[in-house]
């Protein structure tokens, strides 16, 4: 067995319309050379489901977006995102706006199968108004609540950025929080890793690797080795953000032709070159929050 | 550093109450001053309080702000986002929070400005908000109490649910107390109304009146307590030895 992708492997398994999960939150552990390769393709029209920060605003620039489905848009130390609100104050995007839970709750029932999952998460706020697709439920019990119910966000696609993989699909996450990935691979019908490394199944660290094994190899339909591939987001233990490159990346909302120049037209290794290197990348040091 | 505490100072102990009494719950203060007032809760009123590093890590004396050596943390336990919304879900929290708009029923906002489909300010995006708001008690902490803060009729967008909806709330929905650069409030009035507890040195209530787009109750207009000697040295020596928190207010 042996799913080892290029870039442009995966990007021709993706089609226009698609709804795509993007694993990571904010600016940590995004699948970044993944994103750029969507902005360099003809793929468009995309429903993304994301704990946003520059994958958002990278595709929002491109216009690949269609439709967001978001609890919020951040890159951390820069709290708003330039270039997703641009696209929201210029009404390019339709927007499907939860709370950061519900949005968790919407991939588990998509996890388990479940049309819905319930929760009060959302009753008494705009959430509701601004979504009235999203139904309701009566408790069947004595207790007769009406609930909120979470519709499934099902993924025709996941695109995660992990730490270690092997050639069948075993990865580890090994930075301290896996964030929601796990249920990101569990939503979506094919999930598309990048890795930092590429190793045998018997340098994943034996027992106390498998700790970091956040999924099974079941749900992976694809590697691609992606060394410094969360760039400019963090990837804990590897390297911290590039907070530099990302206040560049946030000016340019400005003029995006520039940065779109410099940066977007490169391979992954060239682009790898153009922020300083894969040496200089590692040596970021972890945020302190 | 004058002996005399600054504006920041006086907000930080004022908002470190929120927590009295709080018991064994995860404390969350969102920003830097209610950061710093949330770690010395812990430190004064109630160390039966959970706080993280500010990351994924419990740790048993709040993390100073600024550069510190993460190695010297105590780690006691494990909160990443998946067990922080477990834990809120439950309701064991108290989150202080700092939303860009608030009203009078305390709806908060910190999704978007003006008219939804083309905001005029797209801010960060609903966050949590909703499910802190109906899962367990919040207090909020204003460093620019203004009629664009405290907005007359209701905030543009509601993130965190509001007074008029508690019933929603299975009895969860609280906003324990209000901090700005004005005074200390509460949401205790006659049918929650919003009220006065106390005034910052040099503010009138004629100020507050002004500055906020709705009525207020005036339950006090005594002065707010200033910090204690213990409480200072808390801030200035262990919590922000680096004097971050007086840029808030650019003192």
């Amino acid at each position: 067995m042996n799913k080892v992708l290029a870039h442009s492997d995966v990007i021709d398994q993706l089609s226009n319309n698609m709804t795509i999960g993007i694993g990571g939150w904010g600016a940590r552990r995004k699948p970044m050379s993944l994103v750029r390769a969507i902005c360099q393709s003809e793929l468009k029209d995309l429903t993304v489901v994301s704990y946003g920060g520059p994958d958002v605003g990278l595709l929002c620039a491109h216009k690949k977006v269609k439709k967001l489905i978001f609890g919020f848009v951040s890159l951390d130390m820069i709290p708003l995102e330039a270039h997703f609100r641009q696209a929201r104050q210029n009404n390019e995007i339709e927007v499907m706006e939860l709370d950061e839970g519900m949005v968790q709750w919407g991939l588990r029932a998509a996890a388990m199968n479940l049309p819905f999952l319930p929760t009060r998460v959302g009753l008494g706020t705009d959430v509701l108004k601004n979504s009235p697709d999203i139904e309701f439920v009566t408790s069947p019990y004595a207790d007769k609540e009406k609930l909120v119910a979470m519709p499934a966000l099902k993924l025709d696609a996941a695109l995660l950025h992990v730490n270690k993989s092997d050639e069948k699909g075993n990865t580890q996450i090994i930075g301290p929080d896996p964030f929601f990935d796990e249920l990101f691979a569990r939503a979506a019908d094919k999930t598309y890793v990048s890795s930092e490394e590429v190793l045998s199944t018997k340098d994943l660290g034996g027992k106390q690797g498998a700790i970091f094994n956040r999924f099974e190899r079941s749900l992976v339909a694809g590697v691609v080795h992606s060394p410094c591939g969360a760039h400019p987001t963090s990837c804990a233990p590897n390297y911290g953000f590039d907070l530099g490159h990302l206040k560049e990346y946030s000016a340019a909302a400005k003029s995006f032709e520039d940065y779109r120049s410099k940066y977007l037209n490169l391979t992954p290794e060239e682009y790898i070159d153009s922020v300083g290197g894969s040496e200089v990348i590692q040596n970021i040091p972890l945020p302190q929050f | 550093m004058t002996n005399s505490p600054s504006l920041s100072e006086i907000c930080i102990s004022s908002a470190s109450k929120a927590w009295e009494g709080d018991g064994e719950i995860l404390a969350t203060g969102i920003g830097l001053i209610p950061r710093i007032a949330a770690g010395l809760a812990k430190l004064t009123l109630n160390q039966d309080l959970m706080m993280t590093d500010g990351e994924t890590y419990l740790i048993s004396q709040p993390a100073p702000m600024g550069k510190r050596d993460s190695s010297q943390d105590q780690i006691e336990g494990y909160m990443n986002y998946s067990r922080v919304f477990e834990n809120l879900w439950g309701g064991k929290r108290h989150a202080m929070v700092t939303p860009t708009q608030i009203d009078s029923f305390g709806q908060t906002n910190i999704s978007a400005i003006g008219e939804y489909t083309s905001p005029k300010v797209q801010l960060l995006g609903v966050r949590g908000f909703p499910g802190n708001s109906i899962n367990h008690k919040n207090s909020i902490f204003i460093p620019n109490h203004s009629v664009k803060t405290f907005v007359e009729g209701e905030v543009d967008m509601v993130s965190g649910m509001g007074y008029k909806n508690k019933d929603l709330s299975n009895g969860k929905f609280e906003i324990k107390l209000v901090v700005t650069n004005l005074g200390v409030f509460d949401f205790n009035g006659k049918d929650n109304t919003f009220q006065l507890l106390s005034l910052h040195p040099g503010v009138s209530t004629d100020d507050v009146i002004e500055n906020t787009g709705f009525q207020v109750s005036i339950k006090s207009d005594s002065t707010t307590p200033m910090p204690s000697s213990e409480e200072l040295a808390l801030i200035r020596e262990v919590l922000d030895p680096q004097n971050i928190r007086n840029s808030i207010f650019g003192e």
